[in-house]
């Protein structure tokens, strides 16, 4: 049989399905529709990328910088409840006056003043890595305080107890309202909040990039420019782009063959023994800020970071093809040479960053 | 009119429908529970109890966790179905009854006779965004600890408890945490097992109305089955030797009997 709808048979079928749909519609939003007073929408932050940076690596579209996500997110920086016994936040080991690292530790000094393994490595322009870390564990921005949370010599904590904690302040469901459009605190909110205030820690405005972006007539001094010129020729190699370093793991030579079997750097995430005693390539921006230096904190100036390269270099099973030599392994380096180097990586020192206000705790 | 009457009762079944997952299509969809009962040889395991494992050693378990993901069944003309990606991690816990009953819907109806599964979380939704890891694949709300931070990455499989084997200076303790997904940017452990388990000639029949339950064992005998000791190995995480361990466990899973 076929079936013959008439016009007004058409237009009831039509008005019913359009009412049904309503009510579903109802039924299935009715949270919203309770919802007496209406939320405004986070305002969006645009991300200045500097323009002589590599690509940013983290996935923006995922996660919308807002300006209420970076507020919660700096509060969450700063928020000591972070830790076990509440005496620990992201700022304890990350000050901004020293580009967001420890100053005076050697290795991170965490809660119950115990001492991790490693120096803490400063924060900033974190959107423009692969990975984080000295061995690269952490692979994606979101999930780096998870690991400085959950770590038993630094903040000892978990993310459903902060939540917990969190929960109980009525300044962060109000918080966390404004930048999700609902109260209710999350650990994806959360993370994705911290990562909104990590995105905005960028540092490129050293007196180097306005030199090489020719911006307001920046010039480097005659010492500077030679260091340039070196650093170039026996520094670039490792440290390269703008960021200062091309993200791999190598082993510079710091370790001794006994510090290899007390750190062994990014084996003990690959399981590869060709990675022995490597660590990924520091960034060098800041440099003059976030002494001590090396994966281990044991140098505490640029002058004994050069010697140590010049002079003090190991020669172990894994050490990186660039630092061996036919001699002896290191980079050569006369006392001149190293000056004009130190000249100019004082040039990467980005004063706006240390002192803006935007990323202080108060 | 009779025609519009109709065509509304359909549609307001549809719409209700929309509204609920549980609800399934008569004829066409049904549901299946599959039950990972973890034993012990021949007994039910129980937490804190005393056994002895194969190689002679007595042990208890304090703690068993494991991830069941990608869950894809075959019926007997050898179609398959694959349960959707996002509804497909489960996590079973010992001390949590009903994690191991683990229920999936909208399947089409026909006679199953084969089940296949991942012990672990694949790499794919391993890197995924946060947003896309909620519930038991959280990172940040690790049940029980099943995610290593420092290492981003699932623990699998966790397995500890007390053996006279184990180390005095430990407590005669010993942990089993099994991960490892292959690496992000390098590659390392890839612990990520897939077990196919065979009914035999019996049938889940999945139809609507009935949830046929699926019965699993799970021997946690055949996990030091052949010669891993507590003795030798007290401590396994992220090390080479786990891949042993894993290929060890991946016949822990046996079809038992199904109820239609």
């Amino acid at each position: 049989m076929i079936m013959y709808i008439t016009k007004r048979a058409m237009q009831v079928m039509v008005n019913s399905l359009l009412t049904m749909l309503f009510i579903s519609c109802l039924a299935c939003t009715q949270d919203e529709q309770n919802e007496e007073d209406v939320i405004k929408d986070p305002a969006p932050v645009r991300i200045d990328l500097p323009s002589n940076f590599p690509p940013v690596v983290y996935d923006l579209g995922s996660n919308p910088v807002t300006q209420e996500g970076i507020e919660l997110g700096k509060k969450i920086f700063y928020d000591t409840r972070l830790s076990r016994n509440n005496t620990i936040s992201c700022g304890f080991c990350h000050q901004q006056q020293t580009a967001f690292t420890h100053h005076g530790h050697d290795v991170s000094h965490g809660i119950d003043d115990k001492l991790g393994r490693r120096n803490s490595l400063p924060i900033q322009n974190l959107l423009f890595y692969k990975t984080f870390f000295w061995d690269g564990g952490v692979h994606n921005l979101d999930l780096v305080a998870l690991n400085a949370i959950t770590n038993a010599v630094e903040m000892d904590e978990n993310v459903p107890h902060i939540l917990a904690k969190l929960e109980n302040d009525a300044a962060y469901k109000k918080m966390f309202k404004a930048a999700f459009k609902s109260e209710e605190i999350t650990s994806t909110k959360f993370l994705q909040a911290l990562s909104q205030f990590l995105a905005t820690m960028i540092s490129a405005n050293s007196t180097y990039d306005m030199y090489i972006r020719k911006e307001r007539g920046v010039t480097l001094s005659e010492s500077e420019l030679k260091g340039l010129e070196l650093f170039k020729q026996k520094c670039a190699g490792c440290h390269a782009t703008d960021l200062f370093t091309d993200q791999t793991y190598r082993n510079n030579g710091f370790s001794s063959p006994a510090d290899l079997g007390r750190d062994s750097g990014r084996e003990e995430i690959t399981l590869n023994p060709e990675d022995r005693g490597k660590f990924k390539v520091p960034s060098l921006r800041n440099v003059e800020y976030t002494a001590p230096y090396m994966h281990n904190g044991k140098l505490q100036t640029l002058e004994e970071v050069l010697n140590f390269y010049s002079s003090g270099v190991h020669e172990t099973p894994t050490l990186d093809s660039l630092l061996r030599s036919e001699e002896k392994p290191g980079i050569q380096l006369t006392a001149t040479e190293k000056q004009n180097i130190i000249a100019f990586l004082k040039t990467l020192t980005d004063e706006q960053y240390v002192g803006d206000r935007k990323f202080s705790e108060f | 009119m009779k025609t519009i009457y109709l065509i509304n009762i359909i549609l307001l079944s549809f719409l209700m429908m929309s509204c609920s997952d549980d609800d399934v299509t008569p004829g066409e969809k049904g549901s299946i529970v599959i039950e990972f009962d973890n034993r012990v040889g021949n007994t039910n395991l129980e937490l804190y109890k005393d056994y002895i494992n194969t190689n002679g050693e007595t042990f208890n378990l304090t703690k068993l966790h494991y991830y069941i993901s990608n869950i894809e069944l075959r019926d007997i003309n050898g179609k398959a179905f694959k349960v959707p990606q996002d509804s497909s991690y489960f996590l079973i816990l010992e001390d949590d009854p009903e994690s191991q009953k683990v229920r999936i819907n909208n399947i089409p109806s026909g006679s199953y006779n084969e089940v296949t599964f991942t012990i672990g979380v694949d790499s794919l939704r391993s890197t995924m965004d946060i947003s896309k890891r909620t519930g038991v694949l959280d990172p940040a709300q690790p049940q029980d600890g099943m995610y290593w931070s420092w290492n981003s990455g699932y623990i699998f499989f966790k397995m500890e408890g007390i053996s006279p084997s184990a180390p005095a200076d430990q407590e005669n303790k010993f942990y089993y945490h099994i991960g490892g997904f292959g690496g992000y940017n390098s590659p390392t452990l890839n612990n990520i097992r897939k077990a196919t388990i065979s009914m035999g000639s019996a049938r889940a029949e999945v139809k609507s109305g009935k949830v046929p339950q699926l019965h699993l064992h799970v021997d946690i005998l055949q996990f030091f089955t052949p010669s891993i000791t507590i003795a030798e190995h007290p401590n396994v995480m992220f090390a080479d030797f786990s891949k042993t361990i894993s290929a060890n466990y991946v016949n822990m899973f046996k079809y038992d009997h199904v109820h239609n």
